[in-house]
């Protein structure tokens, strides 16, 4: 009954050509947007901003920047919380040395700026493959965190060594810093989520996605149909590492206003947006996001269950957050390799001919 | 002799020694590789837990008792008694072959075809898993364990390079049992692999899982045998990583050391790692000597080993010692 197309007919290559073509999916898709614009903004408090919504919209844009790579292209990166550093120093480096462009434009330029740095180490992807590969992605890791920790430039020379927002404004209304309000920051990153989306969806069904697939379905095969893999490789980097920069831009400037590199973006951080594409779904955007919300709030909901719930120690609830988490990942791989999108598709599936299956 | 050129000397003795270290977690990472096609991830952890538990059995801890006491309210820490350090080691080699078993079990039969990566990425899940499961067995705070290895300064290298050079050498005891340990665990592993029925059967089943299976080789004692091997192999490192710098979290770490070494001794070859070992332990020592601390500010260990395997990858993508990649539509 939902998800059919039948009776939606398509009298123009633009409207055959359309992000979905489903006319159900569409108009679902534009509700829940008008909800998150229109409805949450005004529901919101500190506190659902700050566990819930905040981190889930940014992680969800470094999910959609990985997921790229790793799912669409298949190069697996590890440099993920690497790639976020420079993006949350760049965006530092700016909004300091020009205090009166926009916040939105300090953080296009941040991921422009990562772009740059990912396609540099993304050079080895044409002569390492697989494993390899993954491991030599470690050396921006460390590389870039020990590069941010010892030169003082990168932090303005502050005597702690950490870097923090100063408040900036987009349109007059702050949205770094200790005056913002909830509203603003939840805003202002919902914007950035929606347009890498889009921007992801779109790149992903056109022919640069479908370069990326034969790349990753078969690098050589690719290259003998003639796709040319070192454009292909370089450009899953760059945009993928856009996206990662973006993230780590609002991550430093909007959630977390000070930061330390190596405990923020440290090994962990590429851990966790690595699962989070996993257990989403390689090579889905609506993955990204399910990954995204499934890992930010299930600590959220560990925390408040064990902790709150039934008095258990801190550090307890976190050893058995790690046993979950893990645990998860590998039914995860053996249950349902292709993710919580993989089971969205089957439910969709079922519900095209719900509620009379013959 | 000028002084630099003395403390280079011993840098770089104090290199040669780090790098058996290094290369004694990569071997565990070679074993399972060159049998199942696995790259663990989890070794790290795996040797972090053979260390908890070897404490752990030692001291007479009783396990999860920080959950038990969160649950029922009560204070239950010790058993009360204290087992002699060789038992130990051998009932905690009894959990490791278990361990082994229960992860053949319960994860890889399941994922027998499935592709390299997905592989690792079950191992980084079980290493996640491992370090919550050993932290709430045995808790988080940081242990000491002492099973009567040397430990300290060498008087006797001391004494010779004081005579020779006139500034006597710092080598650490444990380092040169290490050493001794490490070289020992690879000749019997060599031997073990080239003369022994099982070791055969685990080259066999390397080489071609089917062919292995056709001829008569049991697949699944093969790799819970695999995986033992590479808890022995972690537990040895356990023990002597976590004698050095007490047993915690950060040994997991040690992991992330032995990927370097991996990939510039090839993931398939024990004597690589070996070698590979050696290169990075060394190379990284000396660098921060010599350029990392003097100019660009000191703690250039954290990066420099991946950075030389990354570059060494790009005229040689299979490593040192790896086989030569092939690659067919």
């Amino acid at each position: 009954m939902f998800y059919r197309e039948a009776g939606d007919f398509k009298t123009s290559y633009t409207e055959d050509n359309q992000t979905f073509p489903i006319k159900f999916d569409r108009y679902r898709y534009y509700a829940v947007l008008v909800f998150a614009f229109a409805v949450v903004p005004f529901v919101i408090n500190d506190y659902w901003v700050n566990a819930v919504f905040l981190p889930f919209l940014i992680y969800a844009i470094a999910a959609i920047g990985l997921n790229i790579l790793v799912g669409y292209c298949g190069q697996v990166s590890l440099g993920t919380g690497g790639f976020m550093a420079v993006g949350a120093y760049a965006v530092y480096k700016l909004m300091t040395a020009f205090p009166d462009v926009s916040m939105f434009i300090h953080v296009i330029l941040a991921g422009v700026i990562t772009a740059g740095v990912g396609v540099l180490f993304g050079l080895p992807s044409l002569r390492i493959k697989g494993f390899y590969l993954a491991v030599a992605t470690l050396a921006a890791q460390f590389f870039l965190v020990w590069l941010f920790n010892r030169v003082p430039w990168f932090y303005n020379y502050s005597a702690s060594g950490q870097i923090s927002s100063p408040e900036r404004t987009v349109l007059g209304v702050p949205i770094t810093g200790a005056e913002t309000a909830p509203w603003a920051a939840y805003l202002f990153c919902l914007v950035f989520v929606t347009l890498s989306a889009l921007v992801a969806r779109n790149l992903t069904r056109g022919m640069a996605g479908r370069k990326w697939m034969a790349i990753r379905d078969m690098d050589i095969a690719a290259e003998i149909i003639g796709v040319n893999p070192l454009k292909a490789k370089l450009t899953a980097f760059a945009v993928s590492s856009f996206f990662v920069g973006i993230s780590g831009a609002l991550f430093f400037s909007v959630y977390l206003g000070a930061v330390e590199v190596g405990e923020a973006f440290g090994i962990n951080k590429s851990f966790l947006v690595l699962f989070m594409v996993i257990i989403g779904g390689l090579g889905s955007i609506f993955g990204s996001f399910a990954g995204a919300a499934f890992l930010v709030l299930l600590p959220v909901l560990l925390k408040n269950a064990l902790v709150g719930g039934m008095g258990w120690p801190t550090d307890l609830a976190a050893h058995l957050e790690f046993i979950i988490v893990g645990g998860l990942i590998i039914i995860f791989l053996i249950a349902e390799p292709h993710g919580l999108a993989q089971l969205w598709r089957v439910t969709k599936e079922k519900l095209r001919l719900w509620p009379f299956p013959h | 002799m000028p002084e630099q050129l003395i403390w280079g000397m011993e840098v770089f003795l104090n290199g040669l020694m780090s790098g058996v270290l290094y290369a004694l977690v990569a071997l565990g990472f070679v074993l399972i590789f060159k049998a199942s096609g696995i790259f663990n991830y989890a070794q790290g952890v795996m040797a972090l837990f053979a260390a908890l538990t070897l404490v752990g059995i030692m001291e007479g801890q009783v396990p999860f008792s920080h959950l038990i006491n969160a649950i029922f309210g009560t204070e239950v820490h010790h058993f009360g008694w204290h087992v002699p350090a060789l038992l130990a080691i051998l009932l905690t080699m009894v959990v490791m072959v278990a361990m082994a078993w229960v992860v053949n079990q319960l994860i890889f039969r399941h994922l027998v075809n499935q592709e390299p990566i997905i592989l690792f990425m079950a191992t980084i899940g079980l290493a996640y898993f491992l370090e919550g499961f050993g932290d709430m067995m045995w808790g988080s705070d940081i242990k000491k364990l002492d099973v009567g290895l040397p430990q300290g300064l060498n008087p006797f290298i001391d004494e010779v390079t004081y005579n020779i050079f006139g500034y006597g050498f710092f080598i650490d005891n444990l380092d040169i049992v290490a050493t001794v340990v490490a070289a020992l665990l690879v000749v019997v592993l060599v031997i073990f692999a080239q003369y022994s029925k099982q070791g055969r059967a685990m080259r066999a089943v390397a080489d071609d899982h089917q062919a292995a299976l056709s001829v008569g080789i049991s697949l699944n004692f093969i790799w819970v045998m695999v995986w033992s091997l590479a808890g022995f192999v972690a537990l040895v490192a356990g023990i002597m990583w976590g004698t050095k710098s007490g047993v915690q979290f950060s040994l997991s770490l040690i992991a992330l050391k032995a990927l370097p070494v991996l990939m510039l001794g090839g993931f398939t070859s024990i004597p690589g790692a070996i070698v590979g070992g050696l290169i990075i332990g060394v190379g990284e020592k000396v660098f921060e000597f010599a350029i990392g601390a003097p100019y660009l500010g000191g703690a250039t260990e954290i990066w420099f080993a991946y950075v030389l395997a990354l570059i060494f990858l790009v005229f040689r993508p299979q490593g040192l010692f790896g086989e030569k990649i092939i690659e067919r539509v």
